[in-house]
């Protein structure tokens, strides 16, 4: 099922922040658009709006041809009749229903003898048929987000939308979890808009993303092409000076895994589980820049390159290097005074194998 | 004691709570989800009778229940007798009397209830009324049975509103309360303070499994 969300909406809030975001994204079967931005940017604002939970003060949304809301209209189809689900941030189970009841809330327009085969059916799919008589009191975390989960996908929605599906985790368990949640979202078959503030999430769960700042939608595309070319400033300063290059993963040498960038091969830690497809992450702080190849370095990556720009920021310098790949290292003033660095002079990038996160891709 | 006042005080407090439980629980759920400007005025209305002496209340009640007003004309052309003196004529005044008490616990528990649960119901293709009973009011539960239980307490044991709307008749108006007062009046106290321990006994009961309700955590 195809579908196209566009998304027009204005709304004012008494405390003087506002939203007034627009987007138009065609969303794939299996497809995760991923609501980036700091908190009280919004995002959550505008994931409410999509499934009918907030009024937006003006604007249109509509979904698959669908109009959900136009405000000049005077439409605004109740959540009831939009058929999404919605997973919210701590879940909100029903704390007087067991996980099955949870799970079949939704299953009113079936009939009787089918709602305990969907509810199996759904169980099986998240793997929580041994917890389906369990209280959600009696569950932990990781057990309350797929029993959420479950009871949002059991009606079959058209639409899934997650609102930081992760951030109510503990650490270990969002790290387990990421992975699940990456290929289940991707073998649903349905589209899903995740709200996240969190880059590793974005990068490993979206396909594709939109940066919100300030009420405001800034730059939509693929989630490591947004990453890897900010569309200005307040993107670049919201998702971080990242250096986010799409790599395959060729082997190990040692402890250490080779992760190739076309020609470029980077070593990196291993952390575990990786399919062969993968985004390393670099921040621009951690790369060092070295003018001429010297001496042995403690560093694993020695990439040689030419400098393709400079930007001043402040104290700071925001050095573009071409070295097969493009990296961004960000560096003193007074280094790069020392180094004399200026376009087209040669240098070497130094990236500890520590520095560069491998993240999945799928 | 009077086991007639006895079977009629505890007849009326069941009526009562059930009536209460009818009307306060829609009057309860608005209050708890509305963000209606004059909303302040209908929570006053519905706590008026916490501070009215309870003849002011009972003399109002019995204006109204009377031929002089329209609806004590209606309910004499309606029903044949009037409203006033009669067991229910003492129904309506007692769920007027007792509305705080049924509404103000109702509203607590109800708005207690994390909206987030209700939203996902929402989402999940249920419809608001349906919503309201599969899912507020079972979260709420605790706080609605301890306003029910208030309510009945509250009403068997009430006394001004009853004397001034029903009288003194027995078998039709005269509850625990009345033949309480009655018995003191001819000096008969013995089955006074058999009824008045009584009284004590209920009220402190309910009184305990109240508060027991009130400390345990919502159901899950």
């Amino acid at each position: 099922m195809t579908g196209k969300i566009s998304v027009d909406v204005r709304r004012s809030f008494p405390g003087g922040a506002g939203v007034r975001a627009a987007f138009d994204e065609p969303l794939a079967p299996g497809g995760v658009l991923v609501l980036f931005g700091p908190t009280g940017s919004g995002k959550t604002t505008l994931l409410r709006a999509v499934a009918g939970l907030d009024r937006p003060d003006a604007g249109s949304i509509s979904f698959g041809g669908e109009v959900w809301f136009d405000s000049a209209a005077g439409v605004h189809v109740p959540p009831q009749l939009r058929r999404v689900g919605f997973v919210f941030q701590d879940f909100a189970l029903f704390p007087h229903l067991s996980a099955r009841g949870n799970v079949a809330f939704g299953l009113g327009g079936l009939r009787l003898d089918e709602r305990g085969g969907r509810v199996e059916e759904t169980a099986r799919l998240l793997r929580i048929e041994h917890l389906l008589d369990r209280r959600p009191a009696g569950l932990s975390g990781g057990e309350r987000q797929r029993v959420a989960l479950a009871r949002a996908l059991a009606p079959r929605p058209r639409l899934l939308l997650l609102d930081e599906p992760l951030s109510a985790l503990d650490a270990p368990t969002r790290e387990r979890l990421r992975g699940e949640l990456r290929a289940l979202l991707h073998h649903l078959g349905i589209p899903s808009i995740l709200v996240t503030h969190d880059r590793v999430e974005a990068l490993a769960l979206g396909d594709r993303m939109a940066v919100l700042v300030e009420g405001a939608v800034r730059q939509v595309g693929e989630v490591d092409r947004v990453f890897g070319a900010p569309a200005d400033e307040a993107v670049a300063r919201v998702v971080g000076t990242e250096n986010v290059v799409p790599v395959r993963l060729a082997g190990h040498e040692g402890e250490l895994v080779v992760a190739e960038a076309g020609p470029v091969r980077l070593l990196a830690v291993d952390p575990g589980n990786l399919p062969a497809e993968a985004f390393a992450c670099v921040r621009a702080e951690e790369v060092i820049l070295e003018r001429a190849p010297g001496a042995a370095t403690s560093a694993r990556n020695h990439l040689a390159g030419v400098v393709d720009s400079l930007v001043h920021e402040g104290p700071l310098v925001r050095v573009t290097v071409d070295c097969g790949i493009r990296l961004v290292a960000l560096v003193t003033r007074s280094g790069a005074e020392q180094l004399a660095l200026a376009v087209g002079v040669p240098v070497a990038a130094l990236v500890k194998a520590q520095a560069v996160r491998l993240v999945p891709r799928g | 004691m009077d086991v007639e006042a006895l079977r009629l005080s505890f007849t009326l407090a069941a009526l009562t709570t059930f009536a209460l439980l009818v009307i306060g629980l829609p009057v309860a759920a608005w209050l708890a989800t509305s963000r209606w400007r004059w909303k302040p005025l209908v929570e006053s209305v519905v706590a008026l009778p916490l501070v009215l002496p309870p003849t002011v209340l009972g003399f109002y009640l019995l204006v109204a229940m009377g031929p002089m007003s329209p609806f004590g004309r209606a309910w004499i052309s309606t029903f044949g007798r009037p409203l006033a003196f009669s067991f229910e004529g003492l129904l309506v005044a007692s769920v007027v009397y007792s509305l705080p008490f049924a509404v103000q616990p109702f509203a607590a528990a109800l708005s207690a209830v994390d909206p987030r649960l209700v939203e996902a119901s929402h989402t999940l293709g249920v419809s608001r009324l349906a919503t309201f009973f599969r899912v507020s009011l079972p979260v709420s539960a605790p706080g609605v049975v301890a306003g029910a239980v208030l309510t009945f307490a509250h009403t068997l044991g009430e006394f001004g509103v009853v004397l001034m709307v029903g009288g003194n008749i027995p078998g039709e108006t005269r509850t625990l309360s009345i033949a309480i007062f009655d018995a003191v009046e001819q000096l008969d106290y013995a089955t006074a303070s058999r009824t008045a321990l009584f009284l004590l006994a209920v009220s402190f009961t309910v009184l305990v499994v109240t508060y027991s309700l009130r400390r345990r955590p919502v159901l899950g």
